[in-house]
């Protein structure tokens, strides 16, 4: 029962990972790389309602939405026909840590075990674990990974303006597509071009700048939550096309601040419980080398003006103190109330809080930190949104439009 | 100029109300209708009226409420979001007013207009209000203006869950099955709608000033309005329930529109209402039946599985009769010595199963010839004991053995039971012709046989023709599997999408099935049910339920054309198999005279004061129920079965007596919630040792619940941490320095398993807290974080953290003392489970492992389950003192917590006792659950021993505790029976 199959060296030549794509704009730059290291792979873009089937079916109905959607979404594509279980991997990310998250790949490997027994599980992680996968994530290789993830967030945040109060429809678009296509390309070359941040930045964000916006004040919305369900279109029933839609600005905090908030819980709770080590100190300095390149891209963000920069990272973490230890690092820990504060400590009031239904670390750090948010800051307004196979689109809507409502009448 | 006109049409989830106003914002023109789901029509007609008195005016307009939405958008009208439409019209009528609460058909909202405007609407999970009335009263067979009335005269009030419709019903149920008054029964319903209102809403917001009161449930029902002016301690003055409540937010609707700059004639409204095109988002599946051809087919099919006949008037000789009690649902069958039937009925017990009863055991007497001797009878369901002690019946069973008998009369191998009946799924595995396992379905799934009927009453069928409707509509709508409360909501939307009465009855049926197949028994594909499948229970009789079933299954099932019966029939064939040739069942001429009383009175036999009602069926003769353990059933008798539930709990308890200095230097408080439950003698000792006086919050309960209830933030959390907020205000009332409640992402490590967590909520809860009780602050609320593996780390932490004590020379043998007292604890709760083993095995008694988390030897959190075990002989250990005796088997899981853990080990520990069973407790809400429950049950299965689950919650449903036991107990006696020989196959076929 707990055994299950290896992904292979052979199978590097002769297997094709699925992929889910979870956050559409920095996924295919992270293909890029697996693919230059000799992995095929491929971004699952399945979203029809078969998916949910499938996860309900072989899912426990109260594991949390993310893990049922992920797990749904493979056996859709396995189902499909369109891939040959015999030459098919799956490759998920696990997190370790406090939360059901941690289990995600486990339970993805039962439901496989049952349907294709064939199929293997790769997992993505950074912490070491399942040393016998012959999918690896070398050194240079994460430094790629986190650039690549930079590189995302500029986009991300540069398109979510454009497109919103872009003159010509499809202007933010047509500039997305063309920059995940350049950086693609450098990483799927292997070239060490992305090296040159301070050229490409520039590039980026002056491109974007070039494209002609409308001055029309717009109601800004914050999207903070479960990782997965704040990014994931298939998950928050495509959240950010919605507040387009009804004449918002999405604003979408960058994915680095999830990568170094993880980075971070590795040392401080050896600082919190007088467990400081070698490993420890070596994750420290990690950290700081991800906060540099951080700080590198902000200044140039600040340089050039056109874009609000992201958020600082230290910065983040004093404003957390406010409200919730750091202690708290299951999940989205204290990152949630963070970026919530630093949020509307920007001018971005109106936060929705995405999250799975019944999701536990949110009932303390997003449900459970709203009051004193909101008290420290009166303009906030913050509505917690939750996630289900069965909770209806109208429902979610609903409140939100309530939140727009309160918004109009500030 | 002629006078602007301003339209607002307010969609609810139930009702359509329009308004005109003229540019003054006088209401010249209202209307309130019920749209029974037939949105678009009903606000044509409206419409339509209006066009008849204004035919030539132009109007601006604008839609609002929650099924306005998509109309609106279709048919390119201006929408205004609800609580925001009825905030503009409270700012133009009622300008003083403080606070508003408006509950409509699905929603519930609050607005606060001062000290910081505030606009709040019920979560996706908080289930409906005005239809959640109307459910309830459908429960109990009248209206809602008749649940009105009722309420009016109760006596008094029961506890009700408010959280959601689904769960309150399992509240409902065994109140009424006990025999409570329907007046008082009435009434705890509205208080629990304004339960629900005042803190699931205004979540720690006090309500106070004016309060305005809006929409049609708090218009019409004055029971709901009592309720809510007791509950906030209002008086006249500040509460306002306006005349035009029902259609004030249509109001404010047709104020937002004024604002606006188009405006149209009628006819142009109503074009566009007529052309709005429907979304074609539903998601269908195949049709039942493509012909009439294949539907026939299909009848002819079932109508083989029928028994024989025989006329009550003529028929001479012996009968046996059968009666199934059932939650919602009364049937009764006599039969004849071999297996004929005499009589039999099924109908709604309209909450009044004893009367349903003894009506129909009248009519039994009339008609029968008096050659007929009733030799034997025997009743089971929810409600057996009252049925028993009312009219003598002669035996009690429990429900999944009738089941059984009944079943395998039709089918001798069968493999498969399911049985779909009002409120309950309930599944057995049968191997080597006997029980196997049972799956019952969770509180959150249930109401499903009941939920198509309210249904199609809402809809304006009945159950019958609304059933009828679906088996050959072409496009069923996909309405998907979960709670009934959600697939109401999917129903609104489906129908608003367009989708027709004969799509989502289709629907609605395949969502059942599909509950039960993928929730209840968690099947992943059809074979794992076996060959031969069963099917009974009123639901099944409705042939589009059936149909879906096979469909998805893929393949045939038996259908005994007495589906509905079967409970009744098993019984009958019980009362024939035990009957030892006479009967005590009542006599016709007894049934003549038959009369009761009920009253409700508090039972004084423990602290736990139960409210017990009492039925007098005269002769001193008594039904009592409401008690938890059998001191209030009116037995004297004392319950000696070893139980280590118990002694935990008390040794956990006794702890506050013990140690306290003679002259502290503070007072410390420590709430008896989540982890303290384990690790009380741990804090106990390091503060007692400290030199503080330590004070535990009380015992848990309801009203501990309550007093903390307006503090928590998120209403989905489990209910050990909901409770956690009443001991909080407990402590504080009880005058302590400092509330002490340490934060820990680590458990301790017991070894064994792959980290040691704690789950997040209790890890962190003292964050959640300390942000959410305005009384806490950093200083009476001392939280520190620590690790206590790490002893230097909970020295130093707890240096730091009493600091302002100056004992900082005193920590470090402190905590030495603490981990020595915690390490006593363990091994004294170890040594009393083998104590409590060995006692079992001189006693020849069961034993169970209550397996959940230390948390659930709370009594307000088990709610007396571990004594319901102890009644039926079994003793009681609990999960953590067996956990040390295995090694943790190999998982398909990451086993990374603690307490968690210890299931594991506590279950790989039962596969080597061959006298032992694990029952597993799970809070409903624990995420972690879901992925320790799968595992738990594989690594038990695996062994050839049984998996039970009781899923735990506020709701106080002992009854359904109680069958899921028996079925185990008779489980467990069935398999023995199957090893040594096939006494029970001939038992069943007799």
């Amino acid at each position: 029962m707990a055994d299950y199959v290896r992904f292979t060296e052979d199978m590097i030549k002769t297997h094709t990972i699925l992929v889910p794509n979870m956050l559409p704009v920095h996924f295919r730059l992270l293909m890029a790389i697996f693919e230059h290291q000799g992995y095929k792979v491929e971004l699952l873009e399945n979203d029809s309602r078969a998916v949910v089937d499938e996860g309900l079916k072989n899912v426990h109905n109260d594991a949390c939405y993310p893990a049922l959607l992920v797990i749904g979404q493979f056996m859709d594509a396995l189902n499909s026909g369109t891939y040959d279980p015999n030459t098919t991997a799956l490759m998920i990310t696990q997190t370790g840590g406090g939360c059901r998250a941690s289990n995600y790949i486990h339970l993805l490997r039962k439901a496989v075990a049952k349907n294709y027994p064939q199929v293997p599980v790769v997992s993505l992680n950074f912490s070491g674990l399942e040393k016998d996968s012959a999918f690896r994530i070398t050194a240079p290789m994460f430094l790629r990974l986190l650039y690549a993830v930079l590189y995302g967030d500029l986009l991300m945040t540069c398109h979510n303006k454009c497109r919103t109060y872009e003159i010509n429809k499809g202007e933010a678009k047509a500039m997305l597509d063309k920059w995940q296509k350049r950086l693609g390309d450098i990483f799927r070359r292997g070239s060490r071009e992305y090296l040159k941040t301070k050229k490409l930045y520039r590039a980026i964000l002056d491109d974007f700048a070039s494209i002609k916006l409308s001055d029309e004040k717009k109601i800004r919305v914050g999207i903070v939550g479960e990782i997965y369900v704040k990014y994931s279109p298939l998950a928050n029933n495509h959240l950010e096309d919605f507040l387009l839609s009804e004449g918002c600005e999405p604003v979408v905090p960058s994915l680095l601040e999830f990568v170094m908030y993880c980075a971070s819980g590795t040392f401080t709770d050896a600082e919190f419980y007088d467990n400081k080590n070698t490993q420890s100190r070596i994750y420290k300095l990690g950290y700081k080398l991800i906060y540099s390149k951080q700080k590198e891209l902000i200044k140039i963000m600040k340089e050039q003006g056109s874009f609000e920069p992201l958020h600082d990272f230290e910065h983040l973490r004093k404003l957390a103190d406010k409200y919730i230890s750091q202690g708290v690092v299951m999940g989205e820990g204290w990152l949630i109330p963070a970026e919530m504060a630093a949020l509307a400590q920007s001018g971005v009031d109106n936060i929705i809080c995405t999250q799975p239904f019944g999701c536990l670390p949110n009932h303390i750090v997003a449900k459970g930190m709203s009051r004193a948010i909101k008290e420290n800051n009166p303009n906030a307004n913050i509505v917690a949104i939750d996630y289900d196979p069965g909770a209806t689109r109208v429902n979610q809507e609903n409140r939100i439009k309530l939140m727009l409502a309160n918004a109009k009448r500030v | 100029m002629a006078n602007k006109l301003s339209l607002g049409i307010d969609v609810g989830s139930t009702t359509v109300k329009t308004v005109i106003i003229d540019s003054d914002g006088n209401i010249l023109y209202s209307k309130y209708q019920r749209h029974l789901s037939r949105v678009k029509e009903t606000v044509t007609d409206q419409l339509k009226l209006i066009q008849a008195d204004y035919p030539d005016e132009e109007f601006t307009v604008c839609i609002t409420g929650s099924a306005g939405l998509g109309l609106a958008n279709s048919a390119e009208i201006p929408f205004v979001q609800e609580v925001h439409a009825a905030f503009l019209a409270v700012k133009n009528k009622q300008p003083d007013a403080d606070a508003v609460i408006e509950l409509g058909g699905e929603d519930a909202k609050i607005i606060f207009l001062t000290g910081g405007v505030e606009q709040r609407m019920n979560g996706s999970c908080a289930g409906g209000t005005g239809a959640f009335i109307d459910q309830m009263a459908t429960l109990l067979g009248i209206t809602a203006d008749e649940l009105d009335e009722l309420s009016l005269r109760a006596q008094k009030v029961y506890p009700i869950a408010s959280r959601c419709g689904v769960f309150a019903k399992s509240d409902i149920q065994p109140l009424l099955n006990q025999g409570a008054r329907r007046e008082d029964v009435s009434a705890s319903i509205f208080q629990a709608v304004v339960d629900q209102t005042v803190s699931g809403l205004a979540q720690g917001r006090t309500i106070e000033g004016k309060v305005l009161f809006l929409g049609g449930p708090l218009h019409f029902l004055k029971g709901l309005q009592n309720a809510f002016v007791k509950t906030l301690g209002l008086d006249e003055e500040h509460a306002v329930f306006p005349e035009d409540g029902p259609v004030f937010v249509a109001y404010g609707c047709a104020v937002y529109a004024a604002q606006s700059g188009d405006s149209w004639h009628i006819i142009d409204i109503l074009n566009k209402i007529k052309n709005a095109k429907a979304s074609d988002d539903i998601v269908t599946g195949e049709p039942l039946f493509r012909s009439h051809a294949e539907y026939d087919e299909f009848i002819e099919r079932h109508k083989k599985c029928d028994l024989g006949y025989a006329d009550i008037r003529t028929y001479k000789g012996d009968a046996y009769l059968g009666i199934d009690a059932g939650s919602t649902t009364t049937k009764l069958v006599l039969i004849t010595d071999d297996g004929r039937i005499l009589f039999h009925y099924y109908s709604s017990n309209q909450g009044q199963p004893l009367d349903k009863i003894a009506e129909q055991l009248k009519t039994i007497y009339e008609a029968m010839n008096p050659d007929i001797t009733i030799k034997g009878s025997a009743v089971t369901g929810y409600g057996e004991d009252l049925i028993k002690a009312g009219l003598s019946v002669d035996h009690g069973i429990v429900e999944t053995v009738a089941h059984f008998k009944a079943a395998a009369y039709f089918c001798p191998d069968v493999d498969f039971i399911i049985d779909i009946g009002g409120q309950d799924i309930k599944c057995f595995r049968i191997k080597n012709h006997s029980i196997d396992s049972i799956m019952l379905n969770e509180a959150c799934s249930s109401g499903c046989g009941s939920f198509i009927q309210t249904f199609a009453m809402a809809l304006g069928y009945n159950i019958a023709d609304f059933s009828q409707l679906g088996l050959f509509a072409e496009h069923p709508v996909d309405l998907g599997s979960r709670c009934t409360v959600f697939m109401n909501s999917s129903v609104k939307q489906a129908q608003k999408d367009g989708a027709s009465v004969e799509d989502i009855s289709a629907g609605l049926s395949s969502s059942i099935i599909k509950n039960a197949i993928y929730k209840v028994i968690r099947a992943n594909s059809p074979d794992e049910l076996g060959r031969n499948i069963v099917v009974q229970g009123g639901t099944f009789l409705n042939d589009a339920v059936l149909r879906s079933f096979e469909k998805e299954l893929g393949r045939d099932v038996i259908r005994p054309a007495i589906s509905g019966l079967m409970g009744a029939f098993g019984c009958a064939l019980y009362a024939k198999e035990r009957s030892t040739g006479g009967s005590a069942l009542i006599s016709k001429d007894e049934l003549a005279k038959f009369a009761y009383t009920s009253r409700n009175i508090q039972c004084g036999g423990c602290t736990a004061n139960c409210q017990l009602n009492v039925i007098s069926f005269g002769k001193g003769r008594n039904f009592i129920s409401g008690n938890r353990c059998e001191k209030g059933g009116g037995k004297a008798k004392k319950n000696n079965v070893p139980n280590l539930v118990e002694y935990k709990y008390s040794s956990i308890l006794a702890l506050e007596k013990t140690g306290q200095p003679v002259r502290p230097i503070g007072k410390v408080g420590l709430p008896l919630a989540l982890s303290f439950y384990e690790l009380m003698p741990f804090w106990h000792a390091l503060f007692t040792e400290l030199g503080f006086e330590v004070v535990f919050s009380g015992e848990s309960s309801r009203e501990m619940y309550y007093l903390g209830q307006h503090t928590i933030p998120s209403d989905t959390v489990c209910y050990p941490a909901k409770l956690t907020h009443g001991h909080i205000e407990d402590l504080l009332d009880k005058g302590a320095d400092f509330i002490f409640y340490p934060c820990m992402s680590y458990n301790m490590d017991e070894g064994g398993s792959d980290n040691h967590f704690n789950c997040p909520v209790v890890a962190y809860y003292p964050e959640l807290l300390l942000r959410n009780n305005p009384r806490l602050n950093e200083s009476n609320f001392i939280h520190p974080y620590m690790d206590l593996n790490i002893r230097k780390n909970v020295v130093r932490v707890m240096k730091e953290s009493l600091k302002r004590f100056n004992i900082k020379g005193k920590v470090a043998a402190a905590v030495d003392k603490a981990y020595a007292a915690l390490d006593r604890y363990h091994r004294d709760i170890a040594k009393k489970a083998d104590d409590i083993i060995r006692q079992a095995r001189e006693e020849n008694r069961r034993i169970i492992v209550l397996a959940g988390r230390p948390y659930h030897i709370d009594k307000e959190i088990n709610h007396g389950i571990h004594k319901l075990v102890t009644s039926l002989g079994m003793a009681v250990v609990t999960e953590d003192s067996v956990a040390s005796l295995a090694h943790t088997p190999k998982l398909g899981v990451l086993n990374q917590w603690t307490y968690h853990a210890r299931l594991y080990k506590a279950a790989e520990f039962v596969t080597t006792q061959p006298d032992m069973q694990l029952i597993q407790l799970v809070s409903f809400g624990c995420g972690i659950d879901a992925v320790t429950s799968d595992e738990v049950r594989s690594i038990l299965e695996s062994k050839g021993k049984l998996y039970t689950q009781l899923k735990i919650d506020e709701i106080n449903n002992l009854g359904a505790a109680r069958i899921r036991l028996r079925s185990l107990v008779a489980a467990m006696e069935g398999s023995a029976s199957a090893d040594t020989g096939r006494r029970a196959q001939g038992e069943q076929n007799g």
